[in-house]
């Protein structure tokens, strides 16, 4: 019962407290890239949820014989393994998504999240919590990654997951208006590269007035927060 | 040599690293205050990565594709890298006190910087030679070289507007940056 109750507030807390995209702002070189689209999104969060739960495994089995000198090497090498043989695996069988993804799965290796698991948690707890530590935060990138890109693709090309809703609104409006000059055309630059700066700068603003309004302290990426890989990869005093 | 032209400016412009592959956001937005940081910043970025793509592209070419293990690429750049940045920060303290004064405190923060490996695998994904790969790893770091320069002296004359109090901080960098992206779309025509 103790664990069942562990493995809960684990995966709650991966998913909805700590949800990586939405509070920690975790991971955001691939939260920015690869969000064009729902399924690309989705495709992501599940592909670092395979690799996150495999590594928290791994790591948290091996805790007690990594020594702690080389510990971040020692977890560098495991991911990029379990991110190889993942990258293989999509190869074999989903290669549309290999595609898309292109140089962003094997740039998994160095999505801080991961490594931050292995750091925070996985390197001091039993094998059974890390596992469903890492479902939990992969589950939340997951979520986080898919409704940034469903709201990009909806946005900015009036589809989701492919189909064109857009042009079956249009057609509707044409039929009940029956001037055919009325359309509602997509906002093209959502779904482009600086669409992408928008829609997070946007996200982090919300962001900060939730926390304003319940007294915290704003996020501020110059803090280190927000950085590629074991959060610690882009700030300097100055 | 107009291919390289090509690469050269497809690398530091049209397809550039930050506004629009996404690499490198991390330092983009972290160590774009000022001008000075942001320039010394480019400067290390430029050094690494042109030394990791020259590298990357000599073991891949010489050592992995001749064994035929070259699957095992992801594992073999990231080491690599990291260890680069460690011989590249005490060969500078040794031998250049006053580089390594100006780029020392940017080292660290670069082994885990992701357009590092990004540019390694993409020499290797479409599969350019020794000296495509040290042009490309060069333009490349120039191109986010312009790009934090730019946004750190936009972000010096930020300081003193009138910000919503929500977008005070990352979000008007991030919309800084987005607006930056359009302008570098603009480079598209140059192909």
């Amino acid at each position: 019962m103790n664990t069942l109750s562990s493995v809960k507030e684990r995966l709650f807390n991966g998913i909805i407290k700590e949800n990586p995209t939405f509070v920690m702002m975790l991971g955001m070189c691939p939260t920015l890239a690869v969000t064009t689209s729902c399924i690309n999104g989705l495709g992501m969060g599940l592909t670092n949820t395979v690799v996150l739960a495999m590594s928290n495994i791994i790591i948290s089995s091996l805790r007690k014989i990594i020594p702690d000198k080389v510990r971040v090497p020692a977890f560098i090498v495991i991911v990029a393994s379990l991110v190889t043989v993942v990258q293989f695996l999509l190869q074999a069988y989903i290669p549309s998504l290999n595609d898309s993804l292109g140089i962003y799965i094997p740039l998994i290796v160095v999505n801080c999240i991961i490594l931050g698991r292995a750091e925070s948690y996985a390197s001091k707890n039993p094998v059974i919590p890390s596992l469903f530590d890492g479902i939990g935060m992969g589950l939340g990138f997951t979520v986080g990654l898919g409704l940034l890109g469903a709201f990009r693709e909806i946005i900015g090309y009036g589809t989701i997951f492919g189909y064109d809703f857009l042009t079956l609104i249009n057609n509707l409006i044409d039929k009940i208006s029956k001037s055919p000059s009325f359309n509602i055309e997509p906002i093209r630059i959502i779904g482009l590269a600086p669409g992408a700066f928008f829609v997070l700068a946007f996200l982090v603003a919300i962001q900060n007035k939730v926390k304003a309004s319940k007294g915290k302290k704003s996020n501020d990426m110059d803090k280190c927060s927000g950085s590629c890989t074991s959060c610690k990869g882009g700030c300097v005093d100055e | 040599m107009s291919s390289l032209l090509k690469i050269a400016l497809a690398a530091a412009l049209v397809n550039n690293v930050v506004l629009s592959q996404f690499l490198g956001l991390c330092p983009f937005l972290g160590v774009s205050k000022k001008t000075k940081t942001a320039a010394g910043m480019g400067m290390a970025v430029i050094f690494v990565i042109t030394i990791s793509s020259a590298l990357t592209s000599l073991v891949y070419n010489y050592i992995l594709a001749p064994l035929d293990v070259t699957y095992l690429n992801t594992i073999v750049f990231i080491l690599l890298i990291a260890a680069l940045v460690q011989f590249v920060e005490m060969a500078l303290k040794k031998f250049s006190p006053a580089l390594y004064q100006a780029l020392g405190v940017y080292l660290p923060l670069i082994t885990t910087n992701c357009a590092v490996l990004g540019i390694a695998l993409t020499n290797v994904q479409k599969e350019y030679g020794f000296l495509t790969s040290i042009v490309n790893g060069l333009f490349t770091a120039i191109g986010f070289t312009i790009a934090i320069v730019i946004l750190a002296g936009i972000r010096e004359k930020m300081e003193y507007n009138n910000i919503p109090k929500a977008f005070k901080g990352t979000p008007i960098v991030l919309i800084t940056a987005g607006l930056m992206a359009i302008a570098f779309s603009g480079f598209a025509g140059l192909l």
